[in-house]
């Protein structure tokens, strides 16, 4: 199975060239990648000197354009895809119908993947993409358990990529309005969930205090672990008590599916996280790497290993393992 | 969730108590050449800081009984010592001083040291996260940096800086690796 992993700068992806990334996916800095953070992300040069560096070494590089073009202004999306090409991208994370069919009929040659944000969670959809626009991989969105993507990776003629560490959202993939209802902006439209802009944090006697626009999302006290400022991962004063209403904050972290995954004969396995630092990359990296070679060798899963760069410290197998079921 | 054991390393107090009454001068003038130094070698970083370049940041060690405001402007970047963080900052980051090291040369996660608590940040978030994005793609080695200017005696300074401050040795380069992906085109 192949790893493929962030990069959120130049420098992360140099750093995960060298961890041993199989492909490295990221986006141009403006609105048409799902991570649209101040300061992160590639200017066009930057993009073809790092796809250029990661073809050096053997690695692929796959650029994210996984938002939904807006009306009006379709061209910022189409001029990504063109450029993606023109920096000889290994392959292009789409998102939008539109956006596929621009790919897909003025660049025939391009590999093209269906993003987690299509929200393509069944076999028919999926065929709809493979038929459609040609699409060569779909990735999964995180909705489903082991035996349903097993069931459709038999079922697609595509193949599947699946995320197996880092952040986890509500499950609306490429549909989720939360932020949007809270500051306007969404992943989905601008790139960005719960904006830095709108973010506010405060010491109140020890807790920390954090607030989305005028929403209070959270209330860390001394010495409990932090989450990000999303409204999916919020906890809320209710008539039933104080709790998360939607998720708890933790992270994706699948590495005791592994066996399951590929015996499922998923493709590649996809590390969440461009907005991360090199910390983070180098180690989740090399981590999976030996857990892959471990998996190779018929050797135990090292397991738990990765809790410490964990939002909220903690993990989860998210859908994989259905155990509310 | 409470926080699991913290593997950022703290100032030791005598340390720490001796910088409450050193002058603060000499090490602003040290951390004025360090700065313009960092700006001539490290030119991308104020493109990701963008309109951000204008912003107040300080930069307060938890494990010290002084500060840093931040001041990263293209032309003329400036960082002041102080006892006190002034009130009018744009933002402000704290947590031990070899964790705010940390992040700027790669070893440490920012996303992770917040969780777990170990830094606190407030005040204008999108100068944090474009700070925190702009250096780590930077590859600042802030002690090195701070160093270099010593010659030959820049090493051994610097290893005896990190045993000091507790900030891990980094040994971050421009590399890549030998063979092992494939490409599809």
């Amino acid at each position: 199975m192949e790893l493929i992993c962030p990069a959120g700068t130049p420098a992360a992806l140099h750093d995960a060239v060298a961890a041993g990334a199989d492909a490295i996916y990221c986006g141009f800095n403006d609105e048409t990648n799902a991570r649209n953070f101040p300061g992160l992300n590639f200017s066009r040069e930057e993009m073809r000197e790092s796809i250029a560096h990661a073809h050096r070494y053997g690695c692929s590089v796959l650029v994210a354009i996984n938002t939904f073009a807006r009306a009006g202004n379709v061209e910022l999306w189409q001029r990504a895809v063109d450029d993606a090409v023109d920096a000889e991208a290994d392959a292009v994370i789409l998102a939008d119908v539109g956006v596929m069919d621009y790919c897909a009929r003025t660049h025939p040659q391009q590999r093209l993947h269906v993003s987690v944000q299509a929200a393509a969670a069944n076999a028919d959809s999926i065929r709809f993409y493979v038929d459609s626009f040609n699409a060569k991989r779909v990735v999964l969105p995180r909705v489903l358990s082991v035996q349903e993507i097993a069931a459709i990776t038999k079922e697609v003629k595509c193949e599947t990529e699946v995320f197996i560490f880092g952040g986890l959202c509500v499950m609306e993939e490429g549909r989720c309005s939360l932020s949007s209802y809270a500051t306007g902006k969404s992943p989905n439209m601008d790139g960005v969930c719960s904006p830095a802009g709108a973010i506010q944090y405060r010491e109140e006697k020890g807790a920390l205090v954090s607030r989305l626009g005028e929403f209070t999302i959270n209330k860390f006290a001394k010495g409990e672990a932090a989450a990000y400022p999303t409204l999916c991962k919020g906890r809320y004063q209710t008539d039933e008590g104080c709790g998360y209403l939607f998720e708890d904050p933790a992270s994706l972290d699948a590495t005791t599916m592994l066996p399951e995954l590929r015996a499922a004969g998923v493709a590649a396995l996809k590390i969440e996280g461009r907005q991360r630092g090199r910390a983070y990359i180098e180690r989740v990296v090399k981590t999976f790497k030996d857990v892959l070679s471990a998996l190779d060798d018929g050797r135990p899963l090292p397991v738990d290993a990765l809790r410490g760069l964990s939002e909220g410290q903690s993990n989860t197998t998210g859908a994989y393992k259905k155990t509310w079921r | 969730m409470s926080v699991s054991n913290s593997s950022v390393s703290r100032m030791p107090a005598p340390l720490a108590l001796a910088t409450r009454v050193l002058p603060l001068l000499p090490l602003q003038v040290l951390l004025g050449i360090c700065l313009r130094e960092i700006r001539s070698r490290h030119p991308r970083i104020f493109d990701r800081l963008g309109s951000h370049t204008g912003k107040r940041y300080g930069l307060a060690p938890s494990d010290l009984p002084i500060a840093f405001v931040l001041e990263p402007r293209r032309m003329n970047p400036r960082v002041t010592v102080v006892r006190t963080l002034p009130a009018n900052i744009d933002a402000r980051i704290a947590g031990p001083l070899s964790a705010l090291i940390g992040m700027t040369d790669g070893s440490y996660d920012g996303d992770a040291l917040f969780f777990s608590r170990d830094i606190e940040i407030d005040g204008d978030m999108e100068a944090v996260v474009a700070l925190r994005n702009a250096i780590d793609d930077s590859r600042v080695d802030f002690l090195k940096e701070s160093v270099a200017w010593f010659g030959p005696l820049a090493a051994p300074i610097e290893r005896i800086l990190r045993s000091l401050v507790g900030a891990p040795a980094t040994q971050r380069e421009e590399f890549g690796v030998e063979g092992g992906g494939r490409s599809w085109n």
